[in-house]
């Protein structure tokens, strides 16, 4: 029950009220509380705009948190990231535009629902259900990251790995991208990330004789090229005009929206169950929303009616995204793995605060972590509560013209690419990752394996050498012992899970299915 | 995307990119190769040298590439990478932002962020002159004020910046 004693002194940081200095006026408040409503207002509105998402919305602002307290930042960062999470059923309901890539499945019934003047309908049901797909993935957090950290305690650099190469493993074995692709996304990834100073060693490598790539590359450039620059030229050719549906919500819609959810609770608990999965396993939230869709679609009575707006098809995938968005996080602070992009930006943040995300944190960094979990409750509250509130606001915000907002985008994330190290050089680099995020996207290959091979690149070969060391250079050190060898045994099922279920398909005479 | 019709016209093959692109993959997993065997792939005494990590990585990534470039050389020759429009509003779009970045060196990031803007409001959303002007303006001041004034994050300045005073 340690947690819960854990849960409540987490909820007294977030609560707790301290002398804040704002424009030379001194205010006693919840200032962790502010700070995740500014957040939270923030994530929506990137989570609106096209081109700025969560990850690279966190990426441009990371920089802004180096002088915040840690808990702070990472509340301000997290809550960012639930917002974004919000934001993307918006557009996606009013104006059938994605915001996120996790909202894609969430068009396919909200926004013929907007169109039958149901908007408001579809809008409460989406909030509704990414409220809970998120409170149960917290729940969740609370009672197995402890368990999880505890566990993973043991893991010397060997098993360190074997979780690293589950990870990715399952990357190149679930993705929806052809699996070839996958992995070289995954690779350039890792070896970008081997560029520059060799952290165990401190030798220079692969410089090729230049002081720029000396400091290496940093991946929250890479997020912002890749996701920021790179979405805006993928939205400036396919020419997109905002045209939105009016939004009309108020109490008397969302209460009689409110009495319809309850007879879809099996909807929910699967829909959480399958986001939790995905979550924690680094898939992330846009795969869980569409499985989560498809196999709702399967199931329904009203399967035939999806893509009619069907409220069930608003349900599935919005409830599945925000369960997955947030278990993401359970890997990343028990085990230092994450989940998701995003997921993988807050990393780096914890890395900068001089945080060892892992298994050591919810021992050394107590109130850090837990202080984290308990703005996630807190957070989804509040953020159930500003979406409800403010849509026509926001709706509006979209239909300011893209000539305006596109600028602006790229100007901040010039700015935030510089602010990262204070590098010109990292600004070219930006749009380096632009351009290749552009094309990358377009000849089909993933972007997410590629971020998180960068953010964990150094981690995963510090375990790997480190494990090779320890064994005097002897490859069997993977398999020597029980806990290791069924992790890598995992990792190399997963690896070929795309065969394994041809196969098992055959064998019962189903053709495969593409996912 | 529509694949039909005569592609040559509407624009560049999607097989003829996804080579190329497969190609300047491979290119860089030679020379992270090439760089990983300067560092040294062997084993020092503090065990694996520099190179070996990057080594496997760029190898694995070569392998991974021979495969992709296989299945591109099998991928259809009618489909469509994008339509020349198309790839023009991309370019109408990248080429400001090289101007951008090679401006800010000399002119500072806020002064470039006006320029910018009013390129992006005049050319392609055809605003008048006014609001564009103050548009164009707001919005790098206000991004002044957050940033120098009450975050402290010193941002690249240019001559207009100094002839005010910072």
């Amino acid at each position: 029950m340690s947690e819960f004693v854990n849960l409540f002194n987490g909820f007294a940081t977030v609560l707790a009220f301290q002398d804040v200095n704002i424009f030379g006026t001194t205010l006693y408040l919840p200032f962790n509380v502010f700070i995740m409503i500014v957040g939270i207002v923030l994530g929506v509105i990137i989570g609106v705009l096209p081109g700025l998402g969560g990850a690279n919305g966190v990426a441009i602002l990371l920089p802004l948190t180096f002088s915040m307290q840690p808990t702070s930042a990472i509340i301000l960062l997290s809550c960012i990231y639930w917002g974004a999470l919000f934001g993307g059923a918006i557009t996606s309901i009013l104006f059938n535009i994605p915001g996120e890539p996790w909202s894609v499945a969430t068009t396919f019934d909200g926004y013929p629902m907007a169109q039958q003047g149901r908007a408001g309908e579809a809008l409460t049901a989406a909030f509704t259900s990414s409220f809970i797909g998120a409170f149960f993935a917290v729940v969740m957090i609370t009672l197995l990251a402890p368990l999880v950290a505890a566990f993973a305690l043991r893991f010397g650099a060997a098993e360190k790995f074997a979780v690293y190469f589950l990870a990715f493993a399952s990357f190149v074995g679930l993705s929806k991208e052809p699996p070839f692709k996958t992995l070289a996304a995954m690779l350039i990834g890792f070896a970008l990330a081997t560029f520059g100073t060799d952290h165990m060693t401190g030798s220079l490598r692969l410089t090729f004789g230049s002081e720029l790539l000396i400091p290496g590359f940093d991946f929250l450039i890479a997020v912002i090229g890749l996701f920021g620059i790179g979405e805006i030229l993928l939205t400036m050719e396919e020419g997109l005009k905002f045209k939105g549906k009016e939004a009309k919500i108020n109490l008397r819609i969302v209460l009689e929206t409110w009495k319809k959810l309850p007879q879809y609770w099996w909807t929910y608990l699967r829909s959480c169950i399958i986001g939790c999965w995905m979550g924690i396993t680094p898939a992330g939230a846009t795969p869980a929303s569409f499985m989560s869709y498809g196999i709702a679609k399967r199931v329904s009575k009203n399967g035939k009616n999806f893509g009619n707006g069907e409220i069930e098809g608003v349900i599935a995938p919005e409830t599945a995204a925000h369960a997955a968005g947030k278990a993401a996080l359970l890997p990343m602070l028990a085990l230092g793995v994450p989940g998701s992009p995003t997921a993988a930006v807050l990393l780096g943040g914890l890395l900068i605060w001089n945080l060892q995300p892992g298994p050591m944190l919810f021992i050394e960094n107590k109130e850090f972590v837990w202080g984290l979990i308990a703005s996630m409750y807190l957070g989804n509250v509040v953020g159930l509560i500003i979406v409800l509130t403010c849509v026509p606001m926001l709706a509006a915000i979209l239909r300011i013209p893209f000539g305006i907002i596109a600028p602006i985008i790229l100007m901040f994330c010039a700015v935030g690419a510089y602010t990262v190290r204070n590098s010109f050089f990292d600004v070219i680099m930006m749009l380096a990752f632009g351009i290749l995020g552009y094309v990358l996207k377009k000849t089909n290959y993933p972007l997410a394996p590629l971020v998180l091979a960068m953010v964990l690149g150094d981690r995963a070969e510090e375990a790997f050498r480190q494990a090779l060391v320890g064994s005097g250079g002897s490859m069997g050190v993977f398999f020597s012992n029980p806990l290791v060898s069924s992790i890598m045994a995992l990792g190399f099922i997963a690896l070929f899970w795309s065969v394994i279920s041809a196969g098992i398909s055959r064998i019962r005479g189903v053709p495969a299915t593409a996912a | 995307m529509s694949g039909d019709g005569n592609a040559a016209n509407q624009g560049p093959a999607h097989r003829n990119i996804e080579l190329v692109f497969a190609g300047l993959m491979g290119l860089f997993a030679i020379a992270v190769v090439v760089g990983a065997l300067q560092a040294g792939i062997g084993w020092g005494f503090e065990g694996p040298k520099a190179g070996f990590f990057p080594f496997i990585m760029g190898v694995g990534l070569i392998g991974a590439t021979a495969v992709n470039l296989w299945h591109g050389f099998q991928g259809s020759k009618s489909k469509v990478f994008a339509e020349w429009d198309q790839l023009k509003q991309v370019g109408a779009v990248t080429l400001p932002i090289v101007v951008y970045i090679a401006l800010i060196p000399y002119l500072g990031i806020y002064v470039a962020s006006v320029l910018l803007i009013a390129y992006f409001m005049m050319k392609i959303s055809d605003y008048g002159p006014v609001r564009t002007v103050i548009i164009a303006i707001a919005v790098p001041f206000l991004t002044f004020l957050v940033f120098e004034r009450w975050f402290l994050v010193a941002l690249p300045k240019g001559p207009l910046e100094a002839m005010l005073g910072y």
